[in-house]
């Protein structure tokens, strides 16, 4: 197992008290593309910083077992992290205008993630950029390595974001809403190629997203949170069939194209779902 | 009610508006769909007086528009835009926020109108007193359609009212949208790319690309896939593709 999670909880402790966002979750994730998904606040993204240790100082957390490839994450000093991070697993965020560093080229930006990882001579660095830029299917690659990120749009920042994750050969890549900030015709490039690299590398993923329909045409399998706990995990086809109430509730609160309907349904959450 | 007619926009060199020309009749609700760039809000903004510069007409009852708006105008046109979390002051409280149009457009009876606005979007009275950070996205989003309310306009601009709402909130967003429009026969236009939530609230919608309004249609004719031009085509497509059930 790549991801290997029992009994996980994060709280966070503030001034007024202590806050608890992860109640209790395992999951098991391969190599495979796995979803999370959930609405805001469900804990979703915090589970994968946790994968990372990428968590404020405040942040407590607890777990039977969390561990990246048989590594004991809980129990990893800063210097095994810095050996995950980037390396062997990879993290795209949402948003490449500001995940990307404003004031280095794009080219540079990937060099250096292969330089650091790889070693070699800064021109081969710059050589396997150039490569990496040309994988993501960026039609001119040797120029837009020259480029500034605020000179490229949305989906092209985030196709160099793929390319610099891409740089170490990661064995897992996670992806916290990679395509929430994209129009939707870029959305389904940049999803197809995440597909591609993901199979021909054999890689993991893990794809965090609130949009359902995405996720079950997309992911293997899918698990649902609310609230700090996962309500069902479930093959992502069959998403349309899950049983749970809630995500039954997600489904038909969603507005269709194709079969209008006059007025909306409306998810009532029921106070059983926080304890399952 | 609303007529946009040739309407041409310009930012330096680019022209990001290059004349649009649509109508909707009162009580009607207008979509604008296309991708990021394509002028849909910068159309919006113009016809909510929020831009001074921009060439063509647009008329509100047959009576043409000034470059600059009278603040009457600003009574019979409200708007509400994407992120709740952006547009409410957040040192204000809602009361504050609510009571600020009436008091500047000299309305009377600020308490009862304020009252009034919060049960219209079905908001508890206790929301009153509270500041904007301890409200939900949902209830935050609520009291910026309030705040358009209070003023009793005629016409609402929706800027992608939902898109920064989880769906389970959209719904309720939505439904309330809906019928507040039924009720006092408002009239929208809404700014979108979401193209399920366009053709729910509106029954006609125009398709932005690349500054150019490329096609007009009802949204019973995008549902049945009655499509003239390619870039609609491809919107639809993306929509359906996620929309239909995966095979197992």
């Amino acid at each position: 197992m790549l991801v290997d999670i029992n009994n996980l909880h994060i709280s966070f402790r503030s001034r007024t008290g202590v806050f608890e966002a992860v109640r209790g979750i395992s999951m098991n994730i391969g190599a495979e593309k796995f979803g999370i998904v959930g609405e805001s606040g469900s804990g979703k993204s915090v589970t994968a910083r946790a994968i990372m240790k990428l968590l404020p100082n405040n942040a407590v957390i607890e777990a039977d077992r969390l561990a990246f490839d048989g590594i004991d994450i809980l129990a990893a000093d800063e210097k095994t992290m810095r050996g995950i991070r980037g390396k062997r697993a990879g993290f795209i965020l949402q948003d490449p205008k500001y995940s990307l560093n404003p004031v280095k080229t794009i080219g540079v930006q990937i060099a250096e993630a292969w330089y650091t990882h790889k070693g070699g001579t800064r021109r081969e660095a710059m050589q396997a950029a150039i490569t990496l830029l040309d994988q993501v299917k960026i039609r001119d690659p040797k120029a837009v390595a020259a480029l500034y990120p605020h000179e490229v749009s949305g989906g092209m920042g985030q196709r160099a974001m793929i390319a610099m994750m891409m740089a170490p050969d990661p064995e897992l890549l996670i992806a916290d809403e990679p395509t929430s900030a994209l129009d939707a015709t870029v959305q389904a490039e940049i999803l197809r190629l995440m597909e591609d690299l993901v199979s021909s590398r054999g890689m993991g993923l893990i794809l965090i997203s609130h949009d359902l329909p995405l996720v079950s045409h997309f992911c293997d399998r899918v698990a649902i949170m609310y609230a700090g706990k996962v309500m069902e995990e479930i093959r992502a086809a069959e998403l349309n069939r899950a049983r749970h109430p809630y995500t039954r509730g997600l489904l038909e609160c969603i507005p269709s194209l194709l079969q209008p309907k006059e007025q909306l349904a409306v998810l009532n959450r029921d106070p059983a779902w926080m304890n399952p | 009610m609303i007529d946009v007619e040739h309407l041409r926009i310009r930012f330096g060199e680019r022209e990001a508006v290059k004349g649009v020309s649509f109508t909707v009749p009162t009580g009607d609700s207008f979509g604008i769909v296309g991708e990021s760039g394509s002028g849909k809000s910068t159309i919006l903004r113009a016809v909510a007086g929020l831009n001074e510069r921009w060439d063509g007409r647009i008329a509100f009852n047959g009576v043409n528009a000034p470059l600059k708006r009278p603040p009457a105008f600003f009574r019979k046109v409200q708007m509400v835009f994407q992120d709740p979390y952006g547009s409410l002051h957040p040192r204000q409280t809602i009361d504050r926020i609510l009571s600020e149009l009436p008091m500047v457009h000299g309305m009377p009876d600020i308490e009862q109108r304020v009252e009034k606005a919060l049960s219209d979007v079905a908001l508890p009275p206790t929301v009153r007193f509270r500041f904007p950070h301890q409200l939900s996205g949902g209830q935050r989003q609520r009291v910026a359609i309030a705040r358009a309310l209070i003023a009793e306009p005629e016409v609402i601009l929706l800027d992608e009212p939902t898109s920064a709402l989880d769906v389970s909130v959209q719904a309720e967003i939505l439904n309330l949208l809906v019928d507040l429009r039924r009720r006092r026969g408002l009239t929208y236009i809404l700014v979108s790319h979401n193209l399920a939530v366009v053709s729910h609230l509106c029954p006609r919608l125009g398709v932005m690309l690349d500054g150019e309004m490329v096609e007009q249609l009802s949204s019973d004719d995008l549902r049945a896939g009655r499509i003239k031009h390619p870039h609609t085509a491809e919107l639809r497509a993306l929509t359906v593709e996620l929309e239909d059930p995966v095979e197992v």
